[in-house]
């Protein structure tokens, strides 16, 4: 399972990789904003994607649209964790083709329940 | 020909006043036919007009020159020139930065004490859980006399341990204590540059009501955008500080998992 987690501040890249490893998931990359995920997600066969929304240069919900649009990536499971928590945004991005949508601050537990709905979800398909 | 209002400032008020009187008068003349002193009185009017003019734009261009100062607004170095005295706007941004920097470290220095501490405890519970398998063992009598002499030297090297690591770790805790310490400074950076904020806020306002006084007099009218169109839903908006004074925004995870469920989710 090889995850990368795209957010413009790297301590919350930190906080969300090491809440990952101690769910078992050690295999994962970083990038600072959208510009830089999707040549990453294009060529490195990533199985899970956790983006920020606000991010200088691309925001997360442009690489989730990017993702989708993508012939090859439109299948990959993203998960949102954001500090936006308008009604509309949180509807925009279910109807851009989000899994799952965490808001800042969260807690482990969150997190944690949040990603084994996603991998519920897809196994289920 | 008697005209209303003083010759010398005019203010928007007193324009308006004489623009009242002139214009009762101007009517008047129309009605006896006295189209000289018709035309007259539409010639003082626009120098009233005028005179009000010069005088908001010459109150505007003052306190313009007056918040310039007042922040020490850089308008040497937008200018070209390199010298330019460090404008309380740039030291905010400055003081900012610091804050980030500040925070950032904390951050960092706090999860690096935490990824050391971890193992060390986990490894702690691991060989207490293997010591307590073999003590259960001895309880039962299953371990001969060899056995017993390596539990022993084991306990004792555990217990050795156990001592160190633990002076490990209550290092570590102090230290993420101590990482705190940003919040005293950055709270006193950013308290700081809310005051500044509050001072620039009010600056713009008074500079505003007296461009205000200009329009009336030039009888300028802006069209102001509208408030509705300027937000869209993807515009990132960043923390909610009023998450619960607010309808639309979610105040926590529990309601974005009710609108997911909601959408079908």
């Amino acid at each position: 399972m090889k995850i990368l987690i795209v957010d413009d501040f790297s301590t919350m890249r930190r906080i969300i990789k090491n809440l990952l490893r101690d769910l078992g998931f050690t295999n994962t990359a970083e990038a600072d904003d959208g510009t830089t995920a999707l040549p990453m997600l294009q060529h490195g066969n990533f199985d899970f994607l956790v983006t920020d929304w606000n991010m200088p240069g691309m925001s997360g919900i442009d690489l989730l649209r990017a993702v989708r649009a993508d012939e090859r990536l439109k299948t990959l499971p993203v998960l949102m964790v954001t500090a936006e928590a308008k009604r509309d945004q949180i509807i925009e991005a279910a109807q851009a083709g989000v899994n799952g949508y965490v808001v800042k601050p969260f807690t482990a537990q969150a997190l944690k329940e949040k990603i084994e709905k996603v991998f519920e979800r897809i196994e289920a398909k | 020909m008697v005209l209303s209002g003083n010759a010398g400032q005019t203010t928007a008020e007193e324009f308006e006043q004489s623009l009242k009187t002139n214009a009762q008068k101007l009517v008047e003349h129309l009605e006896e036919g006295d189209y000289k002193e018709a035309v007259m009185v539409i010639h003082a009017i626009n120098q009233a007009r005028d005179r009000g003019l010069y005088y908001e734009v010459g109150k505007l261009t003052r306190a313009l020159h007056n918040s310039i100062i007042s922040f020490q607004l850089d308008t040497a170095r937008s200018f070209g020139s390199e010298h330019g005295e460090h404008s309380k706007i740039a030291d905010a941004s400055d003081r900012l930065d610091y804050v980030v920097r500040l925070t950032d470290k904390a951050a960092n220095r706090t999860m690096d004490l935490v990824e050391s501490s971890a193992p060390v405890v986990s490894q702690l519970g691991q060989e207490a859980a293997a010591l307590r398998e073999e003590w259960k063992r001895l309880q039962r009598r299953e371990m001969t006399a060899e056995e017993f002499r390596n539990l022993s030297r084991s306990i004792m090297d555990f217990l050795e341990r156990s001592e160190k690591h633990s002076a490990e770790v209550s290092s570590n805790l102090n230290d993420i204590l101590m990482a705190q310490d940003y919040q005293d400074l950055t709270g006193q950076v950013i308290k700081r540059v809310i005051t500044l904020v509050h001072d620039v806020e009010e600056s713009l306002l008074n500079l505003v009501r007296m461009a205000g006084q200009v329009d009336r007099i030039a009888g300028i009218q802006h069209e102001l955008p509208d408030p509705e169109e300027r937000k869209s839903a993807s515009q990132a908006e960043g923390p909610q500080i009023h998450a619960d004074k607010r309808d639309d925004v979610v105040s926590g995870q529990d309601e974005v998992d009710d609108l997911l469920s909601s959408l079908g989710f």
